[in-house]
């Protein structure tokens, strides 16, 4: 059974975000770049999965610039078997130009199961799943910690407020995937070896039109300088606390 | 059938989701700057009574799309139907919940339309919907402009007001004939304790590696429960990856980005990923040992104290406060 994993490279999430001086984007000289850390959970999904069928091909997918070759190359050395970066350039905001891109590439592959992250922490729009399953016609499920494989069908668990909802659904189908779901593995000092050798293709391709465009980038709002709250004991300091929440926050 | 501004309303197990009401006021604002109806969508079984409750919001018609295969949420037939609703709308809002974050996408790909998702501010410019929407967990905001039909945004749950804004919703039946769903829920597991959602909640008691230890968070949890319902207990992710709090409890960018009321955040030093996950909370308590922590330069109120004296007390603070 083979699978696919859509992977996106992004901005460390120890990475500080400075705005371009003209407000196109942000900064990336200096940031360092990583495999999305939900696309980690899905890369370590398929590989447990084709280690338990003892066979079938994990491939990555990437749609993104040719730095995202490094990416590739990191899930390659955890044991996937090859690689696609569909090279767009630089990022778009447009989730249904990313997923039609990547629906097509992956009509193209016979993939009994597609993983991705639930979403990017660079752009957060959480989108990319749900639309590449609705343009192929297979089922989705998002937020996912757990993965169980009978026959053609799949038993996941999604998180929801307050509880989890159990789904089954036929396979084919997009996996969108939550922390939790197991513990990514590290690649292996073999394992990066092995991984310069596996087959990556890369493909030069065109989003076309955006038609989600990002009109402006700023920055987050100032929070006002606040205030340390002093006194001789943990119990004064609980009740001057208490007192600024009730009478000047208004929260409590 | 003029639908300026077409308002997904959420139910779950027949009782609409107060990020429904949210959405309807938002939606209407939009409509009248648009000079235009503001409609809402009920998709489920036996859901049209809901329809006034959604007018008492400022829907001037509600669409209902009934049928016992809406029961539970079946995310390719509600797509369906909402598709069918929304496809001749100019703009199509819901919220940014479980829900709507799994079913929007799906319907604007339907629709071979764009998305802006968890929004924290929706505007009319002309025509245009322009939301603002935080990216890196809130490291910074882009304002994005959607050219498709309809325009499609999602907005993030505790953010846009609800307010009473009295209409007589009319109520309209839609029919859609649904295939068969591709996707089955088998089972709704609901969390122990009854505590809400971390995305929902008005107050957060967090914990961060200062705990020391799972059995610690009682003291978080004692607080939380001084507090009233609407406050719960998150973690930071050093907390997570040391198996003291579940996954879920998580608040940072690669955990939930919340956006409460009131933040306490004990014996948490502040990395930059979980600042940005809190950082647009309405008021931040910091309480940390370490003075120079940089939790406290996000804070508005900033306690220097041992976690394990002050929340005790706090607590009892709390308690005395609110029995008066």
């Amino acid at each position: 059974m083979n699978s696919a994993v859509i992977m996106k490279q992004v901005p460390d999430t120890e990475a500080l975000i400075k705005l371009a001086p003209d407000g196109s984007g942000y900064v990336k000289e200096g940031v360092k770049f990583v495999m999305n850390p939900y696309d980690e959970f899905g890369v370590e999904e398929a590989l447990k999965i084709k280690e338990a069928a003892g066979a079938g091909e994990v491939t990555i997918i990437s749609l993104g610039s040719e730095r995202a070759v490094e990416a590739i190359r990191t899930a390659l050395a955890m044991g996937a078997d090859k690689g696609v970066l569909l090279n767009a350039g630089e990022g778009s905001a447009c989730a249904l130009g990313l997923a039609k891109a990547l629906a097509e590439e992956l009509k193209a592959g016979d993939y009994k199961i597609i993983f991705c992250g639930k979403q990017a922490i660079d752009d957060d729009m959480a989108q990319v799943g749900p639309m590449v399953a609705e343009l192929m016609g297979i089922p989705c499920v998002t937020v996912v910690t757990k993965v169980e494989l009978s026959g053609n069908k799949a038993v996941c668990t999604r998180e929801i407020e307050g509880g989890k909802e159990i789904v089954e659904v036929a396979l084919p189908a997009v996996i969108a995937c939550q922390k939790g779901l197991n513990e990514p593995r590290y690649a292996s000092l073999p394992g990066i070896m092995k991984a310069k050798k596996k087959p990556l293709d890369q493909k030069d391709i065109s989003l076309g039109d955006a038609k989600a465009v990002i009109v402006k980038w700023e920055a987050p709002p100032e929070r006002p300088p606040g205030r340390i709250i002093e006194g001789d004991d943990a119990a004064t300091k609980a009740a001057a606390l208490v007192k600024a929440l009730r009478e000047e926050a208004k929260v409590i | 059938m003029a639908k300026e501004v077409l308002v997904f309303a959420e139910q779950r197990g027949g009782a609409l989701r107060k990020v429904s009401f949210e959405m309807v006021t938002t939606g209407r604002k939009l409509a009248d700057s648009m000079g235009g109806e503001c409609c809402a969508v009920v998709v489920g079984d036996s859901v049209s009574g809901m329809a006034a409750d959604l007018g008492k919001y400022g829907a001037d018609k509600v669409f209902v799309v009934e049928d016992a295969k809406l029961k539970d949420y079946v995310p390719d037939l509600y797509a369906q139907a909402v598709a069918e609703v929304a496809k001749d709308a100019k703009v199509l809002i819901g919220g940014a919940s479980a829900m709507g974050k799994d079913l929007l996408p799906r319907v604007a790909a339907r629709l071979d339309t764009a998305m802006a998702s968890d929004c924290v501010k929706l505007d009319m410019d002309g025509n245009s919907l322009m939301a603002l929407r935080p990216v890196f967990a809130g490291k910074a905001f882009v304002t994005i402009k959607i050219n498709g039909t309809p325009q499609v945004a999602a907005g993030r749950p505790k953010v846009f007001p609800a307010e009473e804004n009295a209409k007589a919703g009319a109520v309209e039946k839609v029919s859609v004939s649904l295939g068969d769903a591709k996707a089955a829920l088998k089972e709704l597991k609901q969390e122990a304790g009854d505590r809400v959602d971390l995305t929902e909640a008005d107050i957060i008691v967090s914990g961060g590696r200062g705990m020391k230890g799972p059995d610690e968070y009682k003291i978080l949890e004692e607080l939380a429960d001084a507090l009233g319902s609407t406050a719960t207990v998150g973690a930071s992710r050093a907390a997570v990856d040391a198996g003291w709090r579940p996954h879920s409890d998580q608040v940072g960018q690669t955990g939930k980005t919340v956006s409460p009321s009131l933040y306490i955040a004990c014996g948490i030093s502040g990395a930059i990923q979980h600042l940005a996950g809190m950082g647009s909370s309405k008021y931040i308590v910091a309480v940390n040992k370490d003075a120079d922590a940089p939790i406290f330069s996000k804070a508005d109120y900033g306690i220097v104290e041992d976690l394990f004296k002050l929340v005790p007390e706090l607590t009892k603070e709390v308690k005395k406060l609110l029995a008066e």
